[in-house]
């Protein structure tokens, strides 16, 4: 063989001139990238290895970056509505100009009446940012995207174990055996928990996806289980049944942590019926049996053989006791009183909840459901999880190693986005805490600042000082009725009726309420609409078509009924079309950023983490033209423009000179800022004086700071004195008190007593009901709203939508590299589903809601529970937005299931949301389909927004390889 | 497989053109050469310019296949290991023979006097123009037959209908040229062109039947590394729009036109041309114009027959996309 | 030259875990972005923005439905697809240019596009999928394995590896040695089964697929089973359930 000549390659190429290391804003798990730049252009973005959230990897929208970045939708200049709105007519102007006339609306509107104000933000994570400048500002009316996105999951997390899964807790990864995910797509911590299923099944540990679609980490989980959308608050509550009677459950775990043992006052029609028993320092109470002799000591309601109990009421939470957990016993007082533990196993042992009375309603068989139920125990019980770590509880008492559950549970919004999703939440809780699996090695772990008190200590500010402010910021947690947002009627004060009887729970605000209601005035007229980062005229709306109309429509006066909007948006979205004025933003690349504990933290179980975002581009020198500015600066000057409260100093001037300075000075509490690394000279971390340097700290460790969770304080963190001790130093909590966790929640009782007449707050009558219903203090389980309003024959399939990995919800279709995956979506039918209509691969299907129809090309795929079809979520697009060209398959052939799914329920009256959070019903959708003729187009389609697409050949990269 | 017309031109027009340069060739090795000298020099070279023109029409066709036309000397580099670099060595042999031939034809009209006729070493020439003409179509008819991912044309027939293909269109052709030079008796000539029309046709046949009923030689379940037997069907693509291999390599058509290119070809390249020759045949008068259609029918029949082979060509890629 | 090498001893290539893929998409987009400004790079987008995008991919993901089995019940298989630097390939052998090269120190099987005339031979005579004709640059293209990253050394040593392999989420995707038996990878190979893609060929592909795990899902027939032994330890029909925790001694 003769010699080869092999061309010279040249392999000792340096990637870039230089490289920046900030944090990934492609979707909201905020990984961190390490950005190469050759001749300020960007070269290659990869994880960064050290980064705790990504450990180097990096996503497909990640990599993406490149293109999000220079995509030809970024808006340049500040827009002046010139046409009408909707048009999408707009003149470039001057920042000057446009902050002026920003200032100036926002200066008349706070005259008026601060609540005239809407300030809603959509997928930002500077709502430490945003929330506080909204107090300042005096109006209740703001929130971010939580309510639509998944609240549900957030409070009944909150309202349980003091935190939640979303981002805020994970499974042990490291020591879990039996991994159940119920409603995952994607989620906020895609990349870790990405790292985590990879690492599980090399450890050969068992997944189990409960979810209406095997896709994603439903396919490579050894279980599928293909659940009826709606129902999992049935197949918890069967699993529950089961572990019950099989006696397969954790009690020494729950009367330690969590409220077991603590007596509920049993006074049928009084004011104080369900509420826990309290000694006179507001103690709650437990039964102490004290040292009695074994056996018939206390005797359960209907047994029958009449005993005295022995044994004496005792503080709950002190130690050295022997609870009861079954029994009826009365107080000091003469009152009745029975443990939670009691409630819970009479309510779930109810025949009603065994596996057979629920497996035709979750399509899932008994004999599976009893399978997982003794694959849970054996899981948790036959084989504990130890770990040879001493810790000390918060009592002071040692342990000599942590005994753990390794059974762990993960869940998203297959479980919040629906109308009973509170609820279900809180019973997917309560099965762990049966198995005692919260927060012990192999289980569901906290991530700091979790565990927090339960609820959280700061309540919604409610009203305004003598400087306008609000005394609290808007969004915060309810405690009782005394601190909702109702007026005296006990109607909503609230634009968007988050905080009102009709949603009570609603912490995270109701976004998808905002512009019908703005549109009808209702509570009351506000003049500004001042929105950023949402698309909320199209993928993040429901109600699509008339959501588009509120924001066009005009008074008899001719006036728009919404009078001013202000939108801030970095793409040409469909959004923009509906601004009077629109702010343009920079791209994640050009700007500041604190990814803040205060906020969202990107912390894990093992360490407290936060990080910043700064500019690793200049924006003034990214295209001709181009002069944006960050969301934060423009806030932060216009919020010093109109003098709000703590924006500007004594002497009038602006109190912060960017959004950089105010990340590094704006002190939350005293010590406590945005960023919790490098504080006072650099040296104290947590909680310290600002410090001027702190952003080049952050710079030089790669954009984030992390602190690891003492060893010893790793797990049962709701009771462990390290971890409490050390989250309190690090300014998290305000005292190292343990987090009882709340099988039985005593808050949502004072609601319901409320609607049963107690107590000096109370729902005007037409709430009652449903307050009195869906107030319940344990889980309880309920056909989703929208099926209990139709004939299911009429629409006997659920609709869903699930995340793509490769794209962030509406913005990474404008990306030339991710449109290429999926440029349109198909609606996706089982392949017998299919056959009942005749279907085959392509053919064209009207989809009829109670609300209404599109028409949309289909695909069969067995991957899918066959009573559910489903879609990829936010691919469809409108024609001409985001800077596509007018054929562009996105809008043509693609769709949105929005257009089905309506904002309030079908009877017309509450929105399509969850009774206690407010949290948007998307999944409840209800359809039927029907063959259609073979179409050109999907409908429906709306009036085109331009006709934009620069379709050269884009040859990114060329000039690197010149070069 | 995609059929591209600058492919489908390429092997039809190369396929006559070396079919006719190879009769000619044959015609040439058994004249007289003082005869031929003598004689009919211009039908020969017209016959040889005729075959040119079309392979080099061919040749030209297929350089529009190729994204960097301007480097098509490198493919002359690599006739160890690809067909296609030996089809582009074997063409320039052969074009240096037919020049070679064309010198020498050409004498008289250069006024050179050569009443001897050929000398007699360029009988060597001549075979050897034959044998490159037919082994240069084999290298056509070869960088398919080589290519195992594509099943179908991996049949053992794929060659000798490219052979017989060039050899029916070139002998048609150089029929008419014979023709068009003045009434030479060509009668045996449309018995062997009859012939092979309906050997073409009988070929044909078997390979459809071939390909209809060969099960492609590797399973899906072995294309995804799966065990043998598991069921498995596409629920996503990689990229929901065409990408360059769904675009080259998954070229669908429907069984119906199939059906129905099949039998046009048929038609063309066979039927016609062998009534044309039986017509011919019975009134040779009229045989210029019957050639005349036989030739184009046959070409027409050539090129949707090469179509087919294209279009009916499943890839192995489309196993799993 | 479009002549085969010697065999190398050292056959660099990936390992893909079926196991674990998610079917995420990162290796393309990321190996897209890596090479797009590589030695091979531009990797072109026609029509970038508007109707029928597409572009020059080096590793693309497909998705299946695999049907159930006796023992196995149905499952969703994602796929990544991109070259498997065979040690015999056609792909190499039919070019008529020498601008395919298998490279005699590793393996890796390149094009070189100063040389490429676009004749497409070799994304014909490639079972994989693997080769991607760029009709704009008029060349073909194809996955690198990174060469410009795994020897660079101005990359810091624990990332020199494919880009594919630094982004994958899942950790799915390995690369090193299939030479060397006693490589990370062949290791993982021996003890996961991996397996090379259509052999029968006979263009013996370097990378290997690991096979998804066998599921552990209910026993086949599950569903259509009734409730049968009690599983509790206590006969409900004869206590109050309720009953068995009253005396529970239980401490805090
Ligand atoms: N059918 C259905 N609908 C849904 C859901 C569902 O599951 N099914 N999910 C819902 C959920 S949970 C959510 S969170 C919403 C999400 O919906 P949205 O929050 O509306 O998400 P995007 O469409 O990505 O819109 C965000 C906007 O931010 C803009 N943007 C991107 N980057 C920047 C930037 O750097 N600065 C600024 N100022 N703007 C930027 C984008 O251009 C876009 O216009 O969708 C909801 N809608
Ligand atoms: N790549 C990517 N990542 C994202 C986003 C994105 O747009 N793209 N968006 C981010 C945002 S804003 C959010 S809120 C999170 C959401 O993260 P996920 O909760 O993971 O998002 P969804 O895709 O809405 O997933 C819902 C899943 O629940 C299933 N499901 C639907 N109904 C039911 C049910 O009743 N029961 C069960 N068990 N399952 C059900 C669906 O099939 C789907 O798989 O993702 C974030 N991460
Ligand atoms: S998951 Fe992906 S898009 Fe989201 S931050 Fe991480 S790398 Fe970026
Ligand atoms: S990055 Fe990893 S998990 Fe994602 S598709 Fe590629 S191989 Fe699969
Ligand atoms: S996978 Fe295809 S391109 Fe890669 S070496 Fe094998 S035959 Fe060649
Ligand atoms: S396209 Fe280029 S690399 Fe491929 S066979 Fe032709 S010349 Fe060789
Ligand atoms: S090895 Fe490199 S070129 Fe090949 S698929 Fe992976 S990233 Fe792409
Ligand atoms: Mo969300």
């Amino acid at each position: 063989m003769r010699a080869m000549r092999q061309p010279v390659l040249e392999l000792q190429k340096p990637v870039g001139d230089q490289v920046r290391q900030t944090t990934c804003y492609m979707c909201a798990c905020r990984c961190g990238i390490n950005v190469h730049l050759r001749d300020n252009k960007v070269r290659y973005i990869e994880g960064n290895p050290a980064h705790p959230v990504n450990r180097g990897v990096l996503c497909a929208k990640g990599s993406a970056g490149i293109m999000q970045h220079y995509s030809p939708a970024r808006l340049d200049k500040p827009l002046l509505r010139v046409g009408e709105r909707g048009e999408n007519k707009f003149r470039e102007i001057e920042w000057d100009e446009a902050l002026d006339l920003a200032a100036g609306w926002l200066r008349e509107s706070r005259a008026r009446d601060p609540d005239r104000l809407a300030f809603f933000t959509g997928r930002d994570q500077s709502q430490a940012l945003t929330g506080w400048w909204a107090q300042q500002y005096g109006t209740i009316n703001y929130a971010a995207h939580g309510g639509f996105c998944s609240v549900n999951m957030a409070a009944g997390g909150l309202y349980t174990l003091g935190g939640s899964f979303w981002e805020f807790g994970e499974p042990d990864w490291e020591h879990s055996k039996y991994l159940m995910l119920w409603g995952v797509a994607e989620d906020h911590d895609s990349n870790p928990i990405k790292l985590g299923l990879g690492h599980m099944k090399g450890r050969g540990a068992k997944v189990v996806a409960v979810n209406p679609v095997r896709s994603g980490y439903g396919a490579i989980a050894d279980e599928w289980v293909g659940i009826r959308p709606g129902t999992d608050g049935l197949l918890a509550f069967a699993l529950i049944h089961e572990l019950l009677k099989a006696d397969r459950i954790d009690l020494d775990y729950l009367v330690r942590y969590t409220n077991a043992h603590w007596l509920v006052v049993r006074n049928p029609g009084g004011a104080d019926d369900g509420l826990f028993a309290r000694d006179g320092e507001g103690r709650g109470l437990c039964w102490d049996r004290g040292q009695a002799p074994v056996g018939g000591t206390s005797v359960p309601k209907g047994i029958g053989t009449e005993v005295p109990p022995t044994g004496k009421a005792m503080p709950a939470e002190s130690t050295g006791l022997s609870p009861a957990v079954i029994g009826e016993f009365t107080l000091p007082d003469g009152r009745k009183a029975v443990p939670v533990f009691q409630l819970v196993a009479e309510r779930y042992l109810d025949p009603k909840y065994s596996p057979d009375a629920v497996a035709e309603r979750c399509g899932v068989p008994a004999a599976t459901i009893r399978r997982l139920a003794n694959e849970l125990a054996a899981a948790a019980f036959d084989e504990p999880v130890v770990i040879e770590q001493p810790w000390t509880d918060v009592h002071g008492v040692r342990h000599e190693r942590m005994v753990g559950r390794g059974v762990s549970f993960h869940a998203m919004r297959g479980i919040s986005a629906h109308s009973n999703g509170f609820h279900t939440c809180r019973a997917l809780h309560l099965l762990q805490l049966l198995l005692g699996a919260v927060d012990t090695p192999g289980s569901f772990r906290y991530q700091p600042p979790f565990p927090r008190p339960i609820p959280p200590a700061n309540r919604p500010g409610k009203t305004r000082q003598a400087n306008g402010a609000l005394d609290a910021a808007p969004l915060g947690f309810i405690h009782g009725p005394e601190d909702l947002l109702v007026d005296a009627q006990g109607q909503p004060r609230r634009l968007d009726h988050a905080y009102s009887w009709r949603y009570p729970l609603a912490v995270h605000g109701m976004l998808h309420t905002v512009i019908r209601n703005a549109w009808a005035a209702d509570p009351a007229p506000v003049d500004v609409l001042l929105m950023f980062m949402a698309n909320m005229s199209w993928n993040s709306a429901m109600n699509t078509a008339e959501t588009m109309h509120w924001l066009t429509d005009k008074d008899d006066a001719g006036e728009y009924r919404i009078p001013k909007i202000i939108y801030s948006d970095a793409y040409a979205s469909e959004m923009v079309a509906y601004a009077d004025l629109v702010l343009p933003d920079t791209t994640y690349l050009e700007r500041f950023d604190a990814i803040s504990l205060l906020d969202r933290p990107i912390s894990d179980a093992d360490r407290a983490a936060d990080a910043i975002r700064h500019p690793v581009l200049d924006s003034a020198t990214q295209r001709e033209g181009r002069d944006v500015r960050g969301f934060q600066d423009v806030l932060l000057d216009l919020g010093a423009r109109i003098g709000l409260p703590a924006l500007v100093t004594d002497a009038g001037k602006p109190r912060y000179g960017s959004y950089a300075d105010y990340i590094v000075n704006h002190e939350r509490a005293p010590g406590v800022g945005l960023l919790a690394g490098w504080r006072g000279d650099g040296d104290q971390h947590g909680k310290g004086p600002p410090n001027p340097a702190q952003l080049d700290h952050y710079r030089a460790n790669g954009g984030f700071w992390s602190a690891e969770v003492p060893a010893e304080g790793r797990y049962f963190k709701m009771a462990n004195r390290d971890f409490l001790d050390w989250s309190q130093r690090m300014g998290f909590i305000a005292k190292a008190e343990p987090v009882v966790l709340q099988l039985y929640s005593e808050t949502l009782q004072k609601f319901r007593l409320a609607a049963q007449g107690h107590g000096p707050v109370q729902p005007p009558a037409a709430e009652r009901e449903r307050v009195a219903t869906y107030f319940d203090p344990l889980p309880i389980w309920y056909e989703p709203f929208e099926g209990s309003q139709l004939d299911l024959k009429r629409y006997p399939l659920s609709a869903v939508t699930q995340r793509p990995p490769f794209m962030y919800h509406a913005w990474g279709s404008q990306n030339a590299w991710l449109r290429q995956i999926t440029a349109r979506n198909f609606l996706y039918l089982h392949p017998e589903t299919a056959a009942r209509h005749g279907l085959a691969d392509d053919d064209w299907v009207h989809v009829d809601s109670h609300h209404g129809r599109i028409t949309v090309q289909c695909r069969l795929a067995a991957n899918v529970q066959p009573d559910t079809v489903w879609t990829w979520n936010a691919i469809g697009k409108r024609r001409g937005a985001w800077k596509l060209a007018a054929d562009a398959p996105e809008a043509t052939k693609g769709f949105l299931l929005n257009h089905l799914i309506s904002d309030k329920l079908p009877d017309g009256g509450y929105a399509n949301a969850d009774p206690v959070t407010g949290q948007a019903a998307w999944f409840d959708l209800r359809v039927a389909i029907h063959r259609a003729d073979p179409a050109a187009e999907s409908h429906p389609q709306f009036a085109e927004l331009g006709d934009n697409g620069d379709n050269a050949p884009l040859r990114y990269g060329a000039g690197f390889r010149k070069a | 497989m995609h059929p591209a017309f600058s492919v489908l031109f390429f092997t039809t027009l190369s396929g006559a053109g070396y079919g006719l340069l190879a009769w000619t060739m044959l015609l040439l090795a058994f004249e007289r050469p003082g005869a031929l000298m003598g004689h009919t020099p211009l039908l020969f070279l017209g016959l040889i310019g005729t075959a040119t023109v079309l392979f080099t029409l061919g040749l030209f066709s297929s350089l529009g296949h190729l994204g960097q036309p301007q480097r098509a000397w490198r493919a002359f580099s690599q006739w160890r290991t690809s067909w296609l670099s030996r089809e582009g060595v074997m063409a320039v042999l052969v074009y240096l023979t037919v020049l070679a031939l064309a010198w020498w034809l050409s004498a008289p009209l250069r006024g050179v006097e050569s009443g001897a006729g050929l000398p007699d070493e360029v009988r060597w020439v001549i075979w050897a123009t034959l044998l490159g003409a037919l082994l240069t179509v084999a290298c056509t008819a070869m960088i398919y037959a080589s290519l195992k991912p594509i099943p179908a044309w991996r049949h053992p027939l794929v060659l000798p209908v490219y052979l017989v293909f060039a050899l029916l269109c070139g002998l048609l052709l150089m029929m008419l040229g014979q023709r068009l030079a003045g009434g030479v008796a060509i009668a045996p000539l449309l018995v062997v062109a009859g012939f092979l029309a309906g050997l073409l046709a009988l070929m044909k046949w078997l390979y459809w039947r071939g390909i209809d009923r060969r099960p492609l030689p590797v399973s899906k379940t072995s294309a995804l590394g799966l065990p043998e037997g598991r069921e498995v069907s596409v629920f996503e693509r990689p990229h929901t729009e065409a990408n360059y291999l769904t675009t080259e390599m998954g070229f669908v058509l429907a069984r119906k036109h199939a059906r129905k290119l099949r039998l046009i070809s048929v038609l063309l390249f066979a039927f016609v041309p062998v009534l044309c020759c039986w017509l011919a045949w019975l009134f040779p008068d009229a045989a210029t114009p019957v050639l005349a259609v036989a030739v184009l029918a046959s070409l027409l029949g050539a090129l949707v027959e090469r179509w087919l082979f294209f279009a009916e060509a499943k890839h192995l890629v489309m196993l799993y996309y | 030259m479009t002549g085969l090498p010697a065999p190398s001893k050292v056959k660099l290539g990936l390992v893909i875990d079926l196991d674990t893929c998610v079917g995420c998409h990162a290796c393309a987009v990321s190996c897209k972005e890596w090479n797009a400004g590589g030695i091979t790079g531009p990797l072109t987008d026609e029509r970038p923005y508007g109707k029928d995008p597409s572009g020059v991919w080096f590793n693309r993901v497909h998705s299946y439905d695999v049907a159930a089995t006796d023992t196995q019940p149905a499952s969703t298989l994602h796929f990544p697809r991109s070259c498997l630097h065979c040690e015999t390939p056609a792909c190499v052998t039919v070019c008529p240019t020498g601008a395919s090269y298998k490279r005699a120190e590793d393996g890796i099987v390149l094009v070189d596009e100063d040389k490429c005339i676009g004749c497409k031979l070799c994304s014909w005579a490639c079972p994989y999928g693997a080769r991607e004709y760029s009709a704009v640059e008029g060349v073909m293209k194809k996955c690198t394995l990174c060469v410009d990253r795994i020897y660079n050394e101005t990359i810091p040593e624990a990332s020199r590896e494919p880009a594919c392999v630094q982004a994958c989420p899942t950790r799915a995707r390995h690369f090193g040695d299939l030479g060397d038996p006693d490589s990370k990878v062949s290791k993982l190979v021996a003890d996961r089964g991996g397996v090379p893609l259509m052999p029968e060929l006979g263009y013996a592909p370097v990378n290997r697929y690991l096979p998804p795990r066998p599921r552990r899902a209910g026993p086949p027939g599950e569903a259509e089973a009734v409730a049968d032994s009690p599983r509790e330890s206590l006969d409900t029909s004869q206590l109050n359930p309720l009953l068995r925790w009253l005396d529970r001694a239980l401490s805090r």
